[in-house]
């Protein structure tokens, strides 16, 4: 394991113990009155424990563990997303096949390194065998809009999930065997920008980007999150492959992409009806509303460093 | 219980997790392990499993399914996991095949202290509606044990997890959602007791029922 990382470990750590701490501290200064948002941070923080520790173990234990628990983040994902959506029992044997057999060969295909066929996979051959599956079942009410809806939920859950540990297979001349790094840098800018928007968000929070779509979503909130996110980014660039300019225009573009994301998938929570796309994590919701933003950024992260460093 | 039996309780349950994520929502009731009856819709032979792997341990090995002898009699397999696992409570729905009436059957095992799953529409719920009109079980059941709660129960979901014919699952997310406790009012007519019970596990359903009011007695639907 890279030294960077027990320093990157013992960093994240301290922000947990920080935010415990005042969590603590504002639990303690509301005198008992309960305050649904203080419970809420406390909530989250220790999800962020558990999720923290789950990421450090798979880190520690290497690529296997990183590809194994993003494969099961996309199960969870996909179960979320597939609930959410109208299927019929004309869809069963495709939504099968997205389950075990897609999901499984797409992780299996970034832990073989087979990037040719892990960059077509799900785009090319899972977009037109899925809809001809369902044809087969003869059920075509409302077909293209639960055909449409599948694709979505694969592309999203499995596809842009899976570029997060593919970040293992990039070859970068003078990088070998430290692309982990590279998985903790995206984790921490996009997270660490989805933590600080929700903290400028609640110390500053004025006006309202999307309010039809997310009420929870200010210009000050976005502008101070992706601003100190990108700072962040910067500073982190002695982990990555990057010098801290690089670094920081990385980080930007994650954290664009991430708000993005955020705000695509509200779109889809709204039109559903929920607010929430399960209840796995405490105080955040389910799977999906954690890594949302990973989903969008992960892609793109992925292929502007593909591009220009290997 | 042995060891075999509650290994194959525990793969039951956790498989029922990974696959649905199953949560509870007591909304109506708490809890408790009061005698109660859970009359809950039935649309998969999953149904009680989902019951079953959200209550808490010690109302679980109090709780027995009533389920049809000529399923859970079938094969070997099934005989264990239906009468050594779940211990359900097996009629039979075929009259020419009864040996013993149900109602005698499930009052036994009221009789000794467990409580009930039960879904009173008869059997599995494989059409487009949401809720088939209830059998008279749970109001004979329900006029032989009147200190008995009855909880109105609705699973969700689980019919799209398996639909009827299918044999692997997809994994969906599911709920149980328990509502308030009912009881058969002293002198309370069948047909309206019925209409009751199956009205208040609609309501969890948090859908429209296709067919609110009961068909006019001369046959013709209103007019829309």
């Amino acid at each position: 394991m890279p030294r960077e990382t027990l320093i990157l470990f013992a960093g994240v750590v301290g922000v947990l113990v920080f935010a415990s701490a005042v969590g603590a501290i504002l639990k303690a200064r509301s005198g008992g009155d309960p305050s649904p948002t203080v419970d809420n941070l406390n909530a989250r923080v220790k999800a962020w424990w558990v999720m923290v520790a789950l990421l450090g173990a798979a880190i520690a234990f290497g690529k296997a563990a990183v590809v194994v628990l993003y494969a099961m983040a996309s199960f969870f994902a996909l179960r979320e997303f597939i609930t959410l959506t109208d299927t019929r029992r004309g869809d069963h044997w495709a939504l099968l096949v997205a389950f075990f057999v897609a999901l499984p060969v797409q992780y299996w295909l970034v832990w073989t390194n087979w990037y040719g066929l892990f960059a077509v996979f799900i785009p090319v051959y899972g977009f037109l065998l899925m809809p001809a599956i369902a044809a087969l079942r003869q059920d075509t009410s409302d077909f293209l809009t639960r055909v449409a809806a599948q694709q979505w939920a694969l592309m999203i859950c499995v596809y842009c999930a899976s570029h997060v540990p593919a970040l293992l297979t990039l070859e970068i001349p003078g990088y070998e065997g430290r692309q982990v790094l590279l998985v903790a840098f995206l984790i921490i800018v996009v997270q660490g920008s989805d933590v600080l928007q929700y903290v400028f968000g609640k110390l500053y929070g004025r006006h309202k980007v999307a309010p039809l779509l997310s009420p929870s979503k200010t210009w000050e909130g976005l502008v101070g999150g992706v601003l100190s996110a990108t700072l962040l980014g910067a500073a982190l660039w002695w982990i990555t492959p990057f010098t801290p300019w690089q670094a920081g225009l990385l980080a930007f573009v994650i954290c664009v992409m991430g708000f993005l994301g955020g705000l695509v998938m509200s779109g889809i929570k709204r039109d559903r009806g929920v607010k929430d796309w399960g209840h796995m994590i405490a105080g955040h919701g389910g799977v999906l509303d954690r890594i949302d933003s990973i989903v969008f950024s992960a892609p793109i992260f992925f292929h502007l460093t593909r591009y220009w460093w290997t | 219980m042995s060891v075999l039996q509650m290994f194959a309780s525990t793969l039951i349950t956790g498989f029922a997790r990974v696959v649905t994520g199953v949560r509870p929502d007591w909304r109506g009731t708490l809890p408790d392990a009061s005698q109660r009856i859970y009359f809950a819709n039935h649309a998969s032979h999953g149904d009680f499993v989902l019951i079953w792997s959200v209550l808490p341990k010690p109302l679980r090995d109090r709780t027995r399914p009533v389920a049809g002898a000529d399923y859970w009699e079938k094969d070997r397999l099934r005989h264990f996991i239906g009468t050594e696992v779940f211990r359900a409570v097996l009629i039979d729905r075929v009259a020419s095949a009864r040996k013993e009436d149900p109602l005698s059957v499930m009052s036994r095992a009221l009789g000794e202290g467990d409580s009930l799953i039960l879904f009173p529409e008869g059997t599995r719920n494989t059409t487009e509606e949401t809720l088939l009109p209830f059998r008279s079980g749970l109001y004979n059941l329900a006029a032989k044990h009147p200190d008995v709660a009855l909880v109105p129960t609705w699973i969700d979901n689980i019919s799209r997890v398996l639909p009827k014919g299918e044999v692997l699952p997809v994994p969906l997310l599911c709920s149980v959602t328990f509502g308030e406790p009912l009881r058969l009012q002293p002198g309370e007519d069948r047909h309206v007791f019925l209409d009751r019970a199956r009205a208040a596990l609609l309501a969890l359903s948090g859908r429209q029922d296709a067919h609110p009011a009961p068909v006019p007695l001369d046959g013709q639907p209103h007019a829309a």
